[in-house]
């Protein structure tokens, strides 16, 4: 890609969750953790609670609870579980190999 | 069209469902033929599972579910497709009358794609399936769904790995559902042979499994329905033959028909009048079946042609299914004994249909047999020779086949004819497929073989419903149709042909004979006759020439009295006296 766009390359993640349910609230907390130590100020989390807006289910094709959407940067890639996980949340997110690409 | 068929099926159902029924609350499918042989329809608030193999049907019967649900039950529906988009569900079904965006402008029907792929998840700890949950709930309430779909489950299998946490999730999906009334049908694809799903979802959605099977037989496909399981109610257990044309799906139960059709008392006429001699002088009851059967060559097509001729003739409209001939050959062939189909082909009374019967399965000449009637709407069919059904499935299937035939123009008050050929050999009275006890009037034809000559005989088996001949009939095929001949009762039995000729000539020499005995005898007895008449004449005159003359004595012997008293009385008064010129000049 273009190692030159990498500073201002923003995150848009999109956390869905149904109520605060403990696997809910273990999954915001996992995926504030992720994104403080490896996409510092490079991101947004966005958290939809279906409960509230159940239409909004339709859009990402949204079966599992918690699912983690990465908008941004595309592809638009999905986690579901709650994030527990580190090193699979981080190989899903990609976030390694665009760690170690902007470090080359 | 689509409307009457499935109305008619549909009405079969009800008495069925008010006997057996009254255990378990059932959502019926308006699947022509399946709410008959489950007894009213799936189990209500409660999943089935449609299992079977690739290209089985599977989710045109969930869609057909849903719209019929629509349609007839006033029962709005949910599909929650894995596979295909509301686009592609909508192209598939179009062809088999199913218009799914109108269902869903009129809000009735909400599609859901919910595409599962693996690639695009990756699964890391816990999680449940609230996104799919909160999907189907927001679809139900948004139209107040009654019966929902979901298919496929390999599909949902297939894009997680967590199967475990998958089977507790979908139960737990089944018991909402059930919570919220909804009524639902899962499809699952199965492995052959065993018939079971991939996932085994037999175990854990068992309230009502049906297997939907695609089989091929020497060459011929048929479609095949089976209620593994049913908890709670009365099922047919059979494998039933379905098709699916452009009314969608339509299973074709037998065992479970009820005789509930009306007996028609008016008759129609065969077309030959001494067969309608033989049946009574009224001909076959309107609305029954009657089988003709024979070996080859003995005129069943004929039998069969007659009446057919004489319903189009009379206006009533016809079909005639032909498995061995074209239409221009029957038409020629008919017309060698007189009967000419043509014109009533021309004014459209008449329709001949003609096609190998190897040519498809079972069910799905049932099948066009079904959709023509329904579009031509005959009052007559004849279907020539119903035995080459025999060559597109086993001996059961073809009866089976007949049984549903024979219900379904029975139920529509169609006088049908069929012929059925009986190979040689065979005793006459017998049929491979065992079709016999259907009917309604059977006619046997034979040609046996006798001093160097063969002769057509026909029969009548049975005709239930009315007095019928008993006699064997010698048929003569001629060129102004068939003629049924009475038989020579001759001492050694009844005799046709050149036997019957010979004696025939022989009993007419043998009564000349007679014939002159007796005038002779008349001319005898007309003599002695005149000669008695003539001597009553000769007494009765004398008696009244007696009668005259005792009459004249009589007569006088008065005349003379009379006299006498007027002689007396003149003399009285002579003495008398009397101041009178005569008296005076006497004394």
């Amino acid at each position: 890609m273009n190692p030159g766009s990498d500073r201002s390359e923003i995150w848009e993640l999109r956390l869905y969750v149904a109520g605060t349910t403990p696997k809910s609230i273990a999954a915001f907390h996992n995926l504030q953790e992720i994104c403080k130590t490896h996409l510092a100020g490079q991101y947004t989390i966005e958290v939809i609670d279906l409960l509230e807006n159940p239409k909004l289910a339709e859009g990402d094709q949204i079966v599992a609870i918690p699912t983690l959407v990465r908008k941004l940067p595309e592809p638009v890639r999905k986690i579901i579980g709650d994030l527990s996980n580190t090193e699979k949340t981080l190989i899903g997110l990609q976030i390694r190999r665009a760690k170690a690409r902007s470090a080359s | 069209m689509t409307k009457t068929t499935k109305k008619t099926a549909k009405n079969l159902t009800v008495p069925i469902r008010s006997i057996r029924g009254s255990g378990l609350d059932k959502a019926p499918t308006g699947i022509a033929g399946f709410d008959e042989i489950t007894f009213g329809g799936l189990p209500r608030n409660r999943p089935t599972l449609i299992c079977g193999g690739p290209g089985s049907g599977k989710t045109l019967f969930g869609l057909e579910f849903l719209a019929r649900g629509i349609t007839e039950h006033g029962e709005p529906g949910v599909f929650v497709s894995f596979e295909e988009t509301e686009e592609e569900l909508a192209k598939n079904v179009k062809s088999l009358g199913l218009d799914l965006p109108d269902l869903i402008a009129k809000k009735k029907l909400v599609i859901d794609t919910l595409r599962v792929d693996r690639e695009d998840y990756l699964e890391t700890g816990d999680y449940d399936l609230g996104g799919l949950f909160i999907r189907v709930g927001c679809a139900i309430d948004s139209i107040g769904a009654k019966r929902i779909v979901l298919d496929s489950m390999e599909a949902l299998f297939s894009g997680l790995t967590d199967h475990m946490r998958l089977r507790s999730e979908i139960h737990r999906l089944f018991l909402w559902l059930k919570d919220k009334g909804v009524t639902a049908i899962v499809t699952g694809e199965s492995i052959e042979p065993s018939g079971k799903t991939r996932e085994g979802l037999e175990e854990f959605i068992s309230d009502c499994v049906v297997y939907l099977d695609h089989r091929v037989n020497d060459t011929i496909s048929t479609r095949r329905l089976r209620i593994t399981k049913y908890r709670g109610s009365f099922h047919g257990t059979n494998e039933y033959p379905f098709m699916i044309d452009e009314s969608g799906i339509c299973v074709l139960p037998v065992t479970s028909l009820n005789l509930t059709y009306k007996a028609s008392t008016e008759r129609v006429s065969t077309g030959i009048a001494s067969l309608d001699g033989m049946l009574g002088g009224k001909g076959y009851y309107r609305g029954s079946s009657v089988l003709v059967t024979g070996t080859a060559g003995s005129g069943k097509t004929s039998v069969g042609a007659h009446f057919i001729h004489a319903a189009s003739r009379r206006g009533e409209r016809c079909l005639m299914w032909s498995f061995e001939e074209s239409e221009s050959q029957i038409v020629r062939n008919m017309r060698s004994i007189g009967i000419d189909l043509e014109p009533s082909i021309k004014a459209g009374s008449l329709k001949i249909l003609t096609s190998r019967p190897q040519i498809f399965g079972l069910e799905m000449h049932l099948g066009i047999i079904h959709k023509e009637i329904n579009a031509f709407d005959p009052k007559c069919i004849c279907i020539d020779p119903v035995s080459n059904f025999t060559g597109a499935g086993t001996m059961s299937e073809t009866k089976v086949m007949l049984t549903r035939l024979v219900d379904l123009t029975k139920s529509k008050g169609i006088t049908t004819i069929m012929t059925y050929l009986i190979r040689g050999g065979m005793p006459a009275e017998t049929t491979d497929a065992g079709v016999s006890s259907l009917m309604d009037t059977w006619i046997v034809l034979s040609d046996p073989e006798f001093n160097g000559e063969r002769n057509r005989i026909l029969s009548v088996l049975k005709s239930r419903g009315m007095p019928h001949s008993n006699q064997m009939r010698e048929m003569l095929l001629t060129s102004h149709g068939v003629e049924l001949i009475f038989p020579y009762l001759g001492p050694s039995g009844a005799v046709t042909g050149a036997a019957r000729k010979s004696l025939e000539a022989s009993e007419k020499a043998l009564s000349v004979a007679q014939q002159i005995k007796i005038m002779k005898k008349k001319k005898d007895f007309e003599s002695s006759r005149d000669l008695i008449e003539a001597k009553i004449k000769m007494m009765r005159s004398r008696l009244q020439s007696q009668e005259q003359a005792i009459a004249l004595e009589l007569s006088q012997a008065k005349t003379r009295d009379d006299v006498k008293t007027e002689e007396r009385s003149r003399m009285g008064a002579t003495r008398a006296p009397a101041p009178d010129q005569k008296a005076q000049e006497l004394r």
